[in-house]
C-alpha cells in the first residue's frame, strides 16, 4: 500500500478561444494560455485526499512532453504530490504523441515505480480521447475503474461508483488497478501560496521513453483540423403543422 | 579644499548641459533604484530584470491567486459592498490560502516569501474586489512587516503564528486632527511604573472591526515632540479600547473604517514594539512600502475594471459600429464607465464600483496631494544649484 502515479498533461486553458492553424495542420498554441487538464486536476487531488486518509505513502506526479510541462508538474507538486516525472518528449514525437505512446509510458512507469493505483483524468480536454486509463490498465493486465465519481479503499480491494449513461454503477476492483477521474468525483484545492513554496524544493526527475523501452512511433496521422461550421441563425415557424414540413422537407424526419 | 568645490562646479556643469529627455530618465531612474543608475549597473555587470518577468514560483502563485479571487471571492464581491460588511468566510479563506502571512517566515506558519508576491497577491485580489485587496494588504505590508522587523523573539512567537493563521491586525496612527501631519498626533502614553495608560482617540482605522491585534502609535513625551511617539502592541480584548461604529463610506465599503477611542487602557512596557520614541521613525519607513501595496491594489483595480468595461464595448453596438472600435485613448475608471453609458452608472454592472472604490487611492496612506507636494520638493532641490 505505498505509492499512486497521477498523470497530469498540459493542455490549452479552457477558457482560451481555440483557432485553427492557416495550414489546417493543428491548432495554434504558440503564445496561447496553457493549465493542467481540468479532468487530471481532480485525479490529483484524489490521490493527494487518499494520502491525506493515509491510504497511501506517496503521490509521483507524470507528465510527458517538452520542457514546459514541468509548470504542470509543479503545480501537481504545489497541491500536495510529493515528487515528479518528467518523460522527455518533444518536436515531431510529440506532436504525434497519442494514447497508445502515453499508456506505453505509464505501463512502464507503474511498473518500475511498484505502484498500487495509476489515477489518471477520464479525459484531456484538447482531444477528448478518452482512451489512456483503458489501454493502460489492458497493457498492465489491471482490472480498471473508469469514471469515477467516488472512490473508497478497502483493505487490497477499492470500491469505485462509476458514472454511465443509465446512472451509476459500483465495482469493486482488485489492487493494482487504475482508475479514471469523473467531474464530480472532487472538487480540486487551490495551491495554497506555501504549498507552492514548499512545490520549489520537491524533485522532478526527467528522463526519456526510451529509457522505460517505449517507442513513440504513431499509428494514426492528422490529415487534416477544421473548425466545426459556423452556426446558422434559426427558423421561426407559427404552428407545428409548419414544423413537421420543414424537419420533412430538410429530411430530418 | 579645492576638490569639493571642482566636483560641485561639474556637477552643476554635467546638469546645466544634459539635454532634458537624459534628465528625466535620471530622475525616473533614481526614483526606482537609488544607488546605481541602469546604465552604470550594466558596465558593473549587473543587471535588473525588467518589472514584467516573473520567476516560476512567482507566476504560480499569480495564476492560484487569481483563479482564487475569480472563483471563490467574486460571488461575494457585490453583498459585501451593499452591506458594508466582509464576510467571514472570505476572511476565513485569505488565511486558508496562505495570503495573509506571504513574507511571514514558515517557522511561525507563513508562506517564507518575498514582498514582490506579496504586491502581485495584491494586485490580483484587487482585480476583483479592492476591499479584500487593502485588507491583506495592510496585513501584509504593515502589520507583519512592522513585527518581523521589530518583534522580539517572545513577541514575535506571540503573534506572527496568528497573523499567519487567523489574526487580522489593524495599524492606528491616523487621528481627527492628525492625517498627512501625522505626527501632531494627541493619543498620549504615561509610564507608570513596568507599564503605560494610553488616552486618546484614533480614526480611519481600517480594519478594526475585525482586528484581534492593533499596533497604535501614542506619544510617551509631548515635549519631545515627535520623537516622543511609540509604537504599541494593544490586543482587542484590553480593557478601555472601544472601537467606534464604522464609517458608511462611498467606495471599499466591504474594508471597516472605524474610529477608536482608548480609555485609560493599561498596556505592559513588553508591548512596546521596537524602541521608545521611534515610532515615527517605523511610521514613514512602514508606509513606505504600504504605498506600493497601494499601488498595487488600485493598478489591480484599473485592470479588473478595464477587463469588464472591454468585452462590453466589443458586443455592444451603437450606429453600426461596436463601441470599442470608437476611437478611446484613456483607461481611468471613469472612462470605463462613461464608456458602458448608461448601464455603467447602474449598479447592475460591476464598473461602478471600482470607480467608487478607487478615489480613495487618491486619500489614503500619503494622500495624492502631499505626494505631488514631495515630488515637487525633489525636483526643486535638483534644480537648485
Amino acid at each position: 500500500m505505498s505509492r499512486v502515479l497521477v498523470g497530469v498533461k498540459r493542455v490549452i486553458d479552457y477558457a482560451v478561444k481555440i483557432r485553427v492553424k492557416p495550414d489546417h495542420s493543428g491548432v495554434v498554441t504558440d503564445g496561447v494560455k496553457h493549465s493542467m487538464n481540468p479532468f487530471c486536476e481532480i485525479a490529483v487531488e484524489e490521490a493527494v485526499k487518499l494520502k491525506e486518509k493515509k491510504f497511501i505513502k506517496e503521490v509521483v506526479a507524470v507528465s510527458c512532453g517538452p520542457t514546459q510541462v514541468t509548470e504542470t508538474i509543479r503545480t501537481a507538486l504545489a497541491m500536495g504530490c510529493d515528487r515528479g516525472i518528467h518523460v522527455e518528449v518533444s518536436g515531431k514525437d510529440y506532436e504525434a504523441m497519442g494514447p497508445l505512446q502515453i499508456s506505453k509510458i505509464f505501463a512502464a512507469l507503474a511498473k518500475k515505480e511498484e505502484a498500487s493505483l495509476v489515477i489518471l483524468g477520464k479525459q484531456a480536454i484538447d482531444d477528448d480521447c478518452n482512451q489512456t486509463g483503458q489501454m493502460t490498465a489492458a497493457l498492465l493486465d489491471w482490472p480498471q475503474g473508469t469514471f469515477a465519481s467516488e472512490v473508497t479503499i478497502d483493505g487490497e480491494k477499492v470500491k469505485v461508483v462509476r458514472e454511465i449513461d443509465g446512472g451509476l454503477e459500483t465495482i469493486k476492483i482488485s489492487m493494482p488497478a487504475v482508475l479514471t477521474a469523473d467531474l464530480r468525483l472532487n472538487t480540486p484545492r487551490y495551491a495554497t501560496l506555501p504549498n507552492i513554496m514548499k512545490a520549489k524544493k520537491k524533485k522532478i526527475a526527467t528522463m526519456k521513453p526510451a529509457d522505460l523501452g517505449v517507442d513513440m512511433v504513431s499509428r494514426v496521422e492528422v490529415l487534416r483540423v477544421d473548425e466545426p461550421p459556423t452556426r446558422l441563425a434559426g427558423v421561426k415557424v407559427e404552428t407545428v403543422d409548419d414544423l413537421v414540413a420543414k424537419l420533412k422537407a430538410n429530411g430530418t424526419i | 579644499m579645492a576638490s569639493p568645490l571642482i566636483r560641485c562646479f561639474s556637477k552643476v556643469g554635467r546638469q546645466v548641459s544634459r539635454p532634458w529627455s537624459v534628465c528625466q530618465h535620471g530622475l525616473r531612474n533614481r526614483s526606482t533604484q537609488p544607488d546605481v543608475s541602469a546604465e552604470q549597473a550594466a558596465a558593473l555587470g549587473v543587471s535588473y530584470p525588467p518589472l514584467q518577468t516573473y520567476s516560476e514560483e512567482e507566476g504560480m502563485m499569480r495564476d492560484a491567486v487569481n483563479k482564487f479571487a475569480h472563483e471563490r471571492l467574486a460571488p461575494f464581491v457585490s453583498k459585501m459592498d451593499e452591506n458594508s460588511h466582509m464576510d467571514a468566510e472570505v476572511i476565513k479563506s485569505l488565511f486558508e490560502q496562505g495570503l495573509m502571512g506571504i513574507e511571514i517566515d514558515p517557522e511561525y506558519g507563513g508562506t517564507g516569501s518575498t514582498f514582490f508576491s506579496s504586491i502581485l497577491v495584491i494586485e490580483e485580489l484587487a482585480k476583483v474586489d479592492a476591499s479584500v485587496a487593502v485588507l491583506c494588504d495592510i496585513q501584509n505590508t504593515l502589520i507583519n512587516t512592522l513585527f518581523t522587523k521589530l518583534g522580539t523573539a517572545a513577541q514575535k512567537e506571540r503573534y506572527l503564528s496568528r497573523l499567519s493563521t487567523d489574526m487580522v491586525g489593524s495599524f492606528c496612527l491616523s487621528e481627527a486632527e492628525s492625517g498627512s501631519d501625522a505626527f501632531s498626533l494627541k493619543t498620549r502614553a504615561d509610564k507608570h511604573g513596568d507599564y503605560y495608560v494610553i488616552n486618546g482617540s484614533k480614526m480611519w482605522i481600517s480594519n478594526a472591526e475585525q482586528a484581534g491585534v492593533f499596533l497604535v502609535m501614542a506619544n510617551v513625551d509631548p515635549s519631545a515632540g515627535h520623537r516622543g511617539i511609540t509604537c504599541f502592541i494593544v490586543d482587542r480584548d484590553t480593557e478601555g479600547l472601544q472601537i467606534g461604529k464604522k464609517e458608511n463610506k462611498l467606495g471599499l465599503r466591504a474594508s471597516s473604517t472605524c474610529p477608536l477611542n482608548l480609555d485609560n487602557i493599561k498596556v505592559p512596557e513588553k508591548n512596546i514594539l521596537g524602541q521608545i520614541g521611534h515610532g515615527y521613525k517605523y511610521a514613514i519607513g512602514m508606509l513606505n512600502e504600504g504605498r506600493i501595496g497601494i499601488a498595487a491594489q488600485m493598478l489591480g483595480l484599473a485592470q479588473g475594471c478595464f477587463d469588464q468595461a472591454v468585452p462590453y464595448t466589443r458586443q455592444r453596438v451603437q450606429f453600426g459600429k461596436r463601441i470599442f472600435d470608437f476611437q478611446v485613448a484613456t483607461l481611468t475608471t471613469s472612462k470605463c464607465i462613461e464608456w458602458m453609458g448608461g448601464v455603467g452608472f447602474t449598479k447592475d454592472y460591476p464598473v461602478e464600483k471600482y470607480y467608487r472604490d478607487c478615489k480613495i487611492g487618491t486619500i489614503y496612506e500619503g494622500t495624492t496631494n502631499i505626494q505631488l507636494s514631495t515630488m515637487a520638493k525633489f525636483i526643486d532641490k535638483e534644480y537648485d544649484h
